[in-house]
């Protein structure tokens, strides 16, 4: 059980990641890439429809973390306090931003919430590499299953490390710079002419700093926490992560050169999805990993609900998942092609 | 201040706040639904476009109803802790569902309701329509369930290590606590609805504007109105008082301000509880009549405060007896309005008789008023206990968020909430000013960019 339900949290925060990811891709790039009035409308337009449906797979990946691991939601939640609270606030400014600025015709009132949904799109990106970071670093968990965290502490991974230190920041930094090119390629899909020239030189850009990113990130991994690798020596077949992580890399850029937009961004998806799967093996079985005692870890066995609210629980996730699929693929169909121009049209 | 008590003012303040917006979301749903029913009937388009002039309202409201809604999903963890860590495998349960039943639904559906009037046939922009209702409602059900258990705890056991295990998930949602929450919190959902159309449509009549969609909004709200304010007092107020006469007795005497264990024990129904003396200052009471309302029977006894242990009276104790006050007598004025208005409408008269349109239009901000009392009903009259007879208030808090923390928190968000104020109430008169005549072959300018591709 303990099993099966690790795996379900983490495809949900995986589907999170590859839906709203693009979404603050699309937002962190949104005030350079559009040049014209006509342009930003596009840009907001091609995400319009689904954003909100894209976030709740985190709210939804939320509740279903606080029913399968209680102890795991209690204590990461508490602890990480003022990163949650922050996160919250930029979801507010985000939702906000995307829906208001097209409410008022004036040109201040549409550049400030622009400004806005910058801002809070790529400060989410930010933080949510660096909580991925917290948690494969681990945290100094109490005996009782609880800690606090404040924001920064020495900048060093050490046994009392704060929520930002070099290792959480280099998370952030390359959620950021994944999701900017997630989202690039998004844009290429969903749009033509200038702009999708600009967004696939964007994602181009991007790719470069992605690899060198990416190629750091294992070793800094190892450095931080020295069983990393535990999991992959035992299971030689978990090298497939890294093996994935390089082929989904490559298709990215030679696709997008090739102007198969739709492939670069499936691409991207593949590796966004397999560098977090790469993640969850590592901590398997472990949650939360505290930084100072291995005997502190949350473990699943540790923070598992009861056996009874978990096979319900797979009963009626599974039906309320091929509903939620099956929206989501209406959804998408209605919208699917390129955003036009014009603002009457809401399809293609 | 202590830590304890600024988690509740930091949990009472946001969600508080939260569901000012998911209470219209609600009744507006619904109202829309209906709407489009008559329109699809009898062909009128007049009611077709009194939907979707409604619709742009229950855009904005729906989106502030969101990005309120996320932080409410995440503070349970963040400022109950030790409460979500002990009933997580209980209540984990219903706020996952909603979020996998409802949330996913309201959010795909609304899109196509907003924007996918062109493209869907008029069947398949009512059925839209009736999704987002049902998706709201559903959501509406499972928090309800979660509370309704928290007030009156089935279908759970105690393991050894102190947490709470489910035991029958049938049980959990058959809990009769949790219907008759439900249906009264939705009739109440359904008067805001009602209560704020029929105020804009007062409003549009004295203004000599949009006059036939005024009518519609006046004829839709004040039915529904009518209905729903009865509703609200019997039988669904009346059956919740006396379940909790049944189980917590202390919550009862509480909000009735009675100190006294009493046969034949008196209502209420003005005056000041004085805790120190254990008195009700300046009393205007009706004897016995509390003693019929509970138990049908002008002599019976009712509890007292004095049979319980005063570490277990809900505090504070004025705030409950005032807002239980409130409720009720609120309630009694929507019922009067409703019934003079339901009788016009029905003479024919209502549209001219400016002395019942002049209170419809002012009356919309009581409803408001009249649900946030009812829930600090609720949820005071459960106090000192988080969940009812098992776990106390000051067990359940995050010991390890400081006091300083949760402060600097409450405050970004009550800043943040003021703003969020100022830009809803600004778009929302935006919409009301503009009125409900759409412009020639195009759309209104304030469109969501929810569902623009
Ligand atoms: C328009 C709003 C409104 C109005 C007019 C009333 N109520 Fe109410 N009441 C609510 C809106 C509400 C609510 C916000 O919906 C609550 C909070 C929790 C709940 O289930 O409903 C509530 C709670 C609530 C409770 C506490 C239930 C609990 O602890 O779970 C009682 C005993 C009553 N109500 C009784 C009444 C009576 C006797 C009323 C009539 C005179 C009345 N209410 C009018
Ligand atoms: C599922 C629905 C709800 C749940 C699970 C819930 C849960 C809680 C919890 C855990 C607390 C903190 C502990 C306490 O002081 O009792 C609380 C307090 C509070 N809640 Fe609720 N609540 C719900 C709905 C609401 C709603 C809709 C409102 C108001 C509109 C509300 C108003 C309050 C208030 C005012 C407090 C502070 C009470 C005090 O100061 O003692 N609650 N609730």
């Amino acid at each position: 059980m303990g099993f099966i339900w690790f795996w379900l949290v983490a495809i949900m925060i995986v589907m999170y990641v590859l839906l709203d990811g693009f979404d603050l891709g699309v937002g962190i790039l949104h005030p350079f890439i559009a040049k014209t009035e006509a342009e930003r409308n596009i840009s907001i337009r091609s995400i319009g429809p689904v954003w909100d449906g894209n976030e709740v797979w985190l709210l939804a990946s939320g509740g279903t973390l606080y029913f399968a691991f209680p102890l795991l939601y209690a204590s990461a939640f508490s602890g990480f306090y003022l990163a949650l609270m922050v996160v919250l606030w930029l979801l507010i400014i985000r939702g906000a931003s995307i829906e208001l600025r097209s409410q008022i015709h004036i040109a201040v009132w549409r550049t400030f919430f622009d400004g806005m949904f910058c801002f809070s799109s790529a400060l989410l990106a930010i933080f949510f590499g660096a909580a991925l970071a917290n948690v494969i670093r681990g945290v100094p968990l109490n005996a009782d299953g609880y800690f606090f965290l404040p924001f920064w502490t020495d900048w060093l991974p050490g046994a009392d490390p704060g929520i930002l230190d070099w290792y959480t920041v280099l998370g952030g930094v390359i959620a950021f710079v994944a999701l900017t090119l997630h989202g690039a390629l998004y844009l290429a899909v969903k749009t033509e002419g200038d702009l999708q020239e600009r967004a696939r030189r964007i994602a181009q850009q991007a790719w470069i700093a992605l690899m060198l990113l990416t190629a750091v990130s294992l070793p800094a991994s190892i450095a931080v926490r020295k069983d990393t690798l535990d999991n992959y020596r035992a299971f030689p077949i978990a090298f497939a992560v890294p093996l994935i992580v390089v082929l989904a890399l490559v298709g990215i850029i030679v696709f997008s050169r090739k102007g198969s937009d739709r492939k670069a961004f499936a691409s991207s998806c593949v590796y966004l999805a397999v560098m977090l799967i790469g993640a969850a093996v590592g901590l398997y079985p472990r949650l939360l990993p505290s930084s100072n005692d291995p005997s502190m870890d949350i473990t699943i066995e540790k923070a598992l609900s009861s056996p009874h609210t978990l096979h319900v629980g797979l009963v009626w996730w599974c039906i309320g998942m091929l509903l939620a699929l099956l929206y989501f693929t209406v959804v998408y169909r209605m919208f699917r092609g390129k955003v036009s121009a014009s603002s009457e049209g809401y399809g293609h | 201040m202590d830590a304890l008590l600024l988690h509740r003012i930091h949990f009472g303040f946001t969600i508080t706040f939260h569901y000012l917006f998911p209470q219209l979301t609600m009744g507006l749903a619904l109202l829309m639904v209906a709407m489009k029913t008559v329109a699809l009937k009898t062909g009128n388009q007049r009611y077709n476009e009194a939907a979707r002039f409604w619709a742009k309202v229950f855009a904005i409201n729906f989106l502030v109803g969101v990005v309120t809604g996320i932080p409410m999903e995440f503070q349970f963890g963040t400022n109950w802790s030790q409460f979500s860590r002990v009933t997580g495998g209980v209540i984990g349960q219903p706020l996952a569902m909603e979020g996998v039943f409802a949330f996913f639904l309201e959010s795909a559906f609304l899109g196509l309701f907003l924007f996918g009037e062109k493209r869907l046939s008029p069947l398949g922009h009512w059925g839209s329509a009736v999704m987002v209702w049902l998706g709201s409602w559903i959501s509406g059900f499972f928090i309800i369930v979660t509370n309704a258990w928290m007030q009156h705890p089935v279908a759970y056991r105690v393991l050894p290590d102190g947490t709470f295990e489910l035991t029958s998930f049938w049980q959990f949602f058959m809990n009769p606590w949790a219907w008759l929450e439900y249906a009264h919190n939705m009739s109440g959902a359904v008067i805001t609805g009602s209560l704020v159309v029929c105020a804009v449509g007062a409003l549009y009549l004295l203004e000599n504007k949009s006059v036939e969609h005024a009518k519609v909004f006046l004829r839709v709200g004040v039915i529904a109105g009518c209905i729903s304010c009865i509703a609200q007092i019997f039988p669904t107020g009346d059956l919740q008082g006396r379940y909790m006469a049944k189980h917590q007795p202390a919550a009862v005497a509480g909000m009735e301000g009675l100190f006294k264990s009493q046969p034949g024990a008196p209502i209420v129904l003005m005056g000041q509880p004085n805790e120190e003396k254990q008195t009700i200052d300046n009393p205007l009471a009706a004897n016995g009549v509390l003693s019929f309302l509970i138990y049908g029977n002008f002599a019976a006894e009712v509890q007292g405060l004095d049979r319980i242990p005063r570490e277990n009276w809900p505090q504070p104790l004025p705030l409950l007896y005032y807002a239980y006050h409130i409720m009720a007598g609120l309630g009694t004025y929507f019922v009067l309005l409703m019934v003079v208005s339901a009788f016009l409408l029905w003479r024919g008269r209502l549209f001219t008789t400016r002395w019942v349109l002049w209170p419809l239009m002012l009356s919309f901000p009581l409803p408001y008023i009249a649900n946030t009392a009812g829930w600090m009903t609720a949820e005071i009259g459960r106090q000192p206990w988080v969940v009812y007879g098992l776990m106390r208030t000051e067990q359940g808090y995050s010991k390890y968020v400081s006091a300083g923390n949760g402060l600097f928190t409450l405050l970004g968000f009550m800043g943040m909430y003021t703003v969020l104020s100022i830009l809803f109430i600004v778009l929302v008169y935006r919409i009301i000013y503009n009125g409900p005549e759409i412009p020639a072959g195009g759309q209104a300018p304030q469109e969501s960019a929810l569902a623009r591709a």
